[in-house]
């Protein structure tokens, strides 16, 4: 069975997701990437979908979840490089995935990683004071 | 019935130039109304017409043999469509030549009820080449309505870039489901090719906010966060503000009033900010300062 690997960048995990997703797939990603997290104390989650040609509703719920998983472990997701059809179908399917946060492609993912993590610590920062 | 026993072939062929001249006479009647010329198009169709008779299949006119003159129909009907005229002007073409092939049925004819069924046999032929014209004449009416609907569709949804990373959607027009589509497609379509964080919606342009266009609005909306873009929806007029909350419509996305307000607002949001020329005057010299919009 084939598996999706998580790459670490820094504090930053990045999992690229590049063949078809089906379901067994995907709960397998959410072990490994949970196990991942909390191994390696990551601060954020990029997730790739952007040579995912089709996103049905069991793959967006997937995304919705480990978005709300990551929290938990206290890391940020962002999900990036969704295509425009991707976009318009989750929408038709009425998934907006309110509790992700979406950037256009890695770079601006990254960087929108970076502003997070470093907001929290600023306001903890401010908190210590 | 495939084969009929009527003369009216061996008549047309006798009596050709004589039903033509007659016709071409009704025709001009029709010519002057419209302002071209038929009598060309009339003796082409004419020629086709006998050789359709000629065949001798008066009851179905999707025959091979009448391939000639039903082309010439559409050919006359897609003119007409173009130019403007109505289907009576353009099926008169056809009916007319009713008028000199029935008298001339009447000379040749002394027997009563063979001149009824002849004439009975042609009125149905030429019926149903007069309803050909006026179907195709219909479809390419349509036709026309069609593509003028999809042109008015791809002019109303244009996509502007405002700035490096803030483009511009000034909607125009009801937003009904198909074209919340064709604006939802070149929004992200654009978002990808540009690289913009920021999509501003004017909706000035939209006479009325109705639910059913607040929820066309916030899947535009939805789609653009999840390609990374925020949006901000501006040129809400007074009344459709109360509009929206009367219907208790939540919108759940950050509103301006003006198009300048949600512009200023993703300005700041990259990190620039329009200044006063005379202010930055004082501090150093740009070249391209037009817009005022520098580096905060």
């Amino acid at each position: 069975m084939d598996q999706i690997p998580i790459l670490k960048i820094g504090d930053t995990l990045l999992v690229s997701i590049q063949v078809d997703m089906h379901d067994r797939l995907a709960l397998a990603l959410q072990d490994d990437l949970t196990a991942k997290i909390v191994e390696t104390r990551a601060r954020g989650v990029m997730i790739d979908i952007s040579s995912l040609e089709i996103v049905d509703s069991f793959i967006g719920r997937m995304l919705n979840n480990i978005a709300a998983m990551s929290r938990i472990l206290d890391a940020v997701t962002v999900v990036v490089g969704m295509r425009p059809a991707v976009a318009i179908t989750l929408v038709e399917l009425g998934l907006s995935l309110t509790g992700v946060k979406t950037a256009l492609n890695v770079d601006k993912g990254l960087a929108l990683i970076r502003q997070m993590i470093d907001g929290e610590e600023g306001s903890l920062d401010r908190r210590g004071e | 019935m495939t084969k009929t026993d009527s003369i009216i072939p061996q008549i047309l062929d006798k009596y050709s130039t004589q039903v033509m001249k007659d016709w071409a006479a009704q025709i001009s009647a029709v010519t002057i109304a419209v302002g071209d010329d038929l009598n060309e198009v009339g003796a082409r169709f004419f020629t086709a017409l006998r050789q359709g008779i000629a065949s001798g299949q008066f009851d179905d006119i999707s025959g091979p043999a009448w391939a000639p003159a039903r082309g010439i129909l559409e050919e006359l009907s897609r003119e007409r469509a173009i130019k403007g005229a109505t289907p009576a002007q353009t099926a008169t073409f056809v009916f007319s030549l009713k008028s000199p092939l029935f008298s001339l049925l009447g000379r040749e004819i002394k027997d009563a009820p063979t001149l009824a069924r002849e004439i009975w046999t042609a009125t149905l032929l030429l019926d149903k080449l007069g309803l050909y014209t006026t179907e195709v004449f219909q479809k390419n009416r349509e036709e026309v309505i069609a593509r003028q609907q999809e042109e008015m569709l791809e002019l109303s949804t244009p996509v502007v870039k405002l700035w490096d990373g803030i483009l511009a959607l000034p909607l125009i027009g009801t937003l009904d489901s198909a074209r919340t589509q064709v604006v939802m497609e070149s929004l992200l379509q654009q978002i990808v090719t540009s690289g913009a964080e920021t999509a501003i919606i004017d909706i000035t342009g939209v006479p009325t906010v109705d639910t059913l266009v607040a929820q066309h609005l916030l899947k535009t909306v939805s789609a653009a966060r999840l390609m990374g873009a925020d949006c901000i929806i501006s040129g809400i007029r007074p009344q459709i503000a109360q509009t929206i909350v009367h219907l208790g419509v939540e919108l759940n996305v950050m509103t301006k009033a003006t198009m300048a307000d949600a512009f200023a607002l993703a300005l700041r949001r990259i990190g620039k900010t329009v200044r006063d020329r005379e202010q930055s005057n004082g501090e150093k010299k740009k070249p391209q300062d037009a817009a005022a919009a520098e580096e905060a």
